[in-house]
C-alpha cells in the first residue's frame, strides 16, 4: 500500500461514540499522540453526509452503535465518496482486527494510508476503549460498594433498636451470623432489612 | 468449537426464528448439541465476528454472505451457506404523509396491490416533486447487500425511475427502522417481519406492498458458516442442518403460532410484542386501506425453502452487478453461487435433491 494520496498532514480523526466519557478518554489518548484535527459525532441524523463533509482519513466507531452498518453503505456509494474507504489498515492483520473487536471498537481507513501511520492510532483506540471498560467496571463495583455500606447501616439500625444494643454490637452481630453461614456481612443485612420490612 | 456448543448471531427479525427455536424448543439438543445464541445490533458486527470466530454460525442476509465471500465489502472470508432460514416476510411502508401524497398520483381505477401502478405513481410524485423544487424522499434499506435494497430498487427501476439520482437510500438496522421513520430520517422502508407491522401498530406508518406482490419467492437470511468451520468436523453441519430443519417443521405448524410469537417475543430475542409478531406469523396484516391476508408472507420450511437453492445466489449476484456493487468479472458469478450448498443440506437431510420449480423467484408475480 503506498502513501501517495495522502501527505504527511494531520489526519482527520471521526469518533463515532454515544458514550461522552468514553469519547472523552479516547480523544484525550489521540491528543497526546500528537492527532490534533479530531471531530466527535453523538448523534446519528445525516451520518454519511456529516462524513462526507469532515472527509476524515480515519473513522473510529462503537461496535454497539448500529450506525456502524451505515458507513458500510460508503464502499457502496462510489459517486458520493471522494476517496475509496477500506477497513483497517491491512485485512491481512487479522491480530489487530481481532484487538479492536475485542475491545469493542471498528475502525475504516481511507485507502492509500500507510500501516505505519494506522498502527498507533488503532493501538491508542483500543488501550482507551480497555481503560474505558476497566473504569467503569470500577465504578460499578464502587458504586455497589456503597450499596452495601447503606444496607448494613440500616440492618444495624434495625437491630440497634430492636435489641435495645450499641452499634459496634450490632456489627458484631452482623458479621457472626455471616461467618457461620459462610455468607456476605451485606447479605445478612439485606436479610434483616427483608425481614423488618415483611415483619412492619 | 466443540460440537456440543455452537454460538450464533442473529439480528432481532422473525426469520431468526429457526435458530431460535432450535435453541430453545430442544431441536438443537435432540441433535446433540446446545445453541449460544447472541443477538446483535448490526450486520456489520456479526460479519466480523462470525469471520473472526466469535461465532459459529451467523444469521445473516444472503446477499451479505456472498459478497464477503467474493471480497466486494468492508472485509473478505469464504463462507459458506448450508440452509437458508426460509423466505420472504419483507414489506414496504410509508410515512403516513408520503403514502397519502402517494395516493394523490394514482389513477382512479387502479390496483394498489400492482407494483407497476404503485410504482407508477411513485414516479410521478418524484417527478412533481421535482417541478416544485422539493427534496426527494429518503427510503430505509438495511444494508447495501440486501434483498431490501434490491426489492426498492427493482420497484423504482421498473417505474423508469434511477434508484441513486431519484431518491435517497439510507442503510438503517433493522430494530431502528420504526424509530427512524418516528424521527423523519426516512420516509418509508423495506423491511422484515415484524419490523412493517410495528410501524403500523404504532401508527407511524402504512404497508404499500408485501414483499410477495414483488418477487414471490425472495432469499432472504441464511444459516452462514466459515468454510474452515465445515472442514474441521462435517458433522456439525449435518447437525446444525437437522436441527433447523425440525425447527421449521415446528415453526410450520398453524397449531404452534401462539408459542412461537411468545418465543420471538422475549426481551433478549425480538422484544417486540407477541400480537403484532402473530400477525406477521398469520400473514394478516393491516395494509395501507384494509388488512391483507397471503399465505406466502413468512415462509420457513415448506416447499423445500431451507434448500439454499443456487439460483438465488445467481438472482442475488445479478442484483450486485445490476447495481455496480460487483464487476460481473468471470467466474465471479459462479463462486457466488457456489457459497449456496444444497448438496450439504442433502447430505445432512438425507433426502435425494427435490425436484425443483421451474422459476424459483418469481418476480412481479400478479402482472
Amino acid at each position: 500500500m503506498t502513501d501517495r494520496a495522502i501527505p504527511d498532514r494531520p489526519l482527520k480523526i471521526v469518533l463515532i461514540d454515544a458514550s461522552p466519557v468514553r469519547a472523552a478518554i479516547l480523544e484525550e489518548g489521540l491528543r497526546d499522540a500528537g492527532h490534533a484535527n479530531i471531530m466527535r459525532i453523538a448523534d446519528h441524523a445525516n451520518l454519511l453526509e456529516r462524513i462526507y463533509a469532515i472527509d476524515p482519513d480515519v473513522i473510529l466507531i462503537d461496535l454497539a452503535d448500529p450506525s456502524r452498518d451505515v458507513l458500510e453503505q460508503m464502499f457502496q456509494v462510489s459517486r458520493a465518496v471522494r476517496r475509496p474507504v477500506g477497513m483497517f489498515v491491512d485485512q491481512t492483520d487479522s491480530a489487530a482486527i481481532e484487538a479492536a473487536i475485542d475491545a469493542g471498537v471498528s475502525a475504516y481507513v481511507v485507502d492509500g494510508l500507510r500501516r505505519e501511520r494506522i498502527k498507533p492510532i488503532l493501538d491508542t483506540t483500543i488501550s482507551r476503549f480497555h481503560a474505558f471498560s476497566k473504569l467503569r467496571s470500577e465504578l460499578e463495583h464502587a458504586k455497589s460498594q456503597l450499596e452495601e455500606r447503606k444496607v448494613v447501616d440500616r440492618a444495624k439500625g434495625i437491630l440497634m433498636r430492636s435489641r435495645n444494643i450499641g452499634e459496634e454490637e450490632a456489627y458484631g452481630l452482623l458479621r457472626k451470623v455471616a461467618m457461620n453461614e459462610k455468607k456476605k456481612i451485606a447479605e445478612i443485612a439485606q436479610s434483616v432489612v427483608t425481614a423488618a420490612e415483611l415483619l412492619g | 468449537m466443540s460440537l456440543d456448543r455452537v454460538r450464533i448471531g442473529f439480528i432481532p427479525l422473525v426469520d431468526a426464528a429457526i435458530p431460535i427455536v432450535a435453541a430453545d424448543v430442544g431441536f438443537a439438543a435432540a441433535e446433540g448439541f446446545a445453541i449460544d445464541l447472541a443477538r446483535e445490533v448490526s450486520w456489520s458486527n456479526i460479519r466480523d465476528r462470525l469471520t473472526l470466530g466469535h461465532f459459529d454460525v451467523a444469521h445473516l442476509l444472503a446477499p451479505l454472505a456472498i459478497a464477503t465471500s467474493l471480497g466486494l465489502g468492508a472485509l473478505q472470508a469464504p463462507l459458506a451457506a448450508p440452509v437458508t432460514c426460509g423466505l420472504n416476510g419483507n414489506a414496504i411502508t410509508l410515512s403516513p404523509d408520503l403514502y397519502d401524497e402517494l395516493m394523490d398520483h394514482f389513477a382512479p381505477d387502479a390496483n394498489l396491490f400492482d407494483p407497476r401502478a404503485t410504482g407508477a405513481a411513485f414516479a410521478a410524485l418524484v417527478r412533481a416533486r421535482r417541478v416544485r423544487g422539493d427534496e426527494q424522499p429518503t427510503l430505509g434499506m438495511t444494508f447495501p447487500f440486501s434483498s431490501h435494497n434490491y426489492l426498492l430498487r427493482l420497484w423504482l427501476a421498473d417505474a423508469g425511475l434511477t434508484p441513486d439520482e431519484d431518491v435517497r437510500l439510507a442503510v438503517v438496522p433493522p430494530p431502528y427502522m420504526v424509530d427512524a421513520l418516528e424521527h423523519g430520517h426516512v420516509d418509508g422502508f423495506c423491511v422484515g417481519a415484524p419490523w412493517n407491522a410495528v410501524a403500523v401498530s404504532l401508527g407511524l406508518g402504512r404497508i404499500i406492498h408485501l414483499g410477495v406482490d414483488l418477487v414471490a419467492r425472495c432469499p432472504e437470511k441464511v444459516l452462514a458458516v466459515r468454510e474452515s468451520w465445515l472442514t474441521e468436523a462435517p458433522e456439525r453441519a449435518d447437525a446444525l442442518v437437522r436441527a433447523c430443519l425440525n425447527a421449521a417443521q415446528w415453526c410450520d405448524d398453524p397449531a404452534n403460532r401462539d408459542d412461537l410469537a411468545t418465543l420471538l417475543s422475549s426481551p433478549h430475542r425480538l422484544d417486540v410484542p407477541p400480537g403484532v409478531i402473530r400477525a406477521a406469523l398469520d400473514g394478516r396484516l393491516q395494509v395501507g386501506r384494509g388488512v391483507r391476508a397471503h399465505d406466502d408472507y413468512q415462509i420457513f420450511g415448506r416447499d423445500h425453502a431451507l434448500r439454499p437453492d443456487p439460483r438465488h445466489a445467481l438472482w442475488l449476484y445479478a442484483q450486485m452487478t445490476r447495481w455496480r456493487q460487483a464487476s460481473g468479472e468471470e467466474g465471479e458469478a459462479a463462486r457466488a453461487a457456489s457459497v449456496y450448498r444444497p448438496d450439504l443440506f442433502d447430505r445432512a437431510a438425507g433426502t435425494p435433491p427435490p425436484s425443483l420449480l421451474e422459476d424459483p423467484l418469481g418476480v412481479f408475480p400478479g402482472v
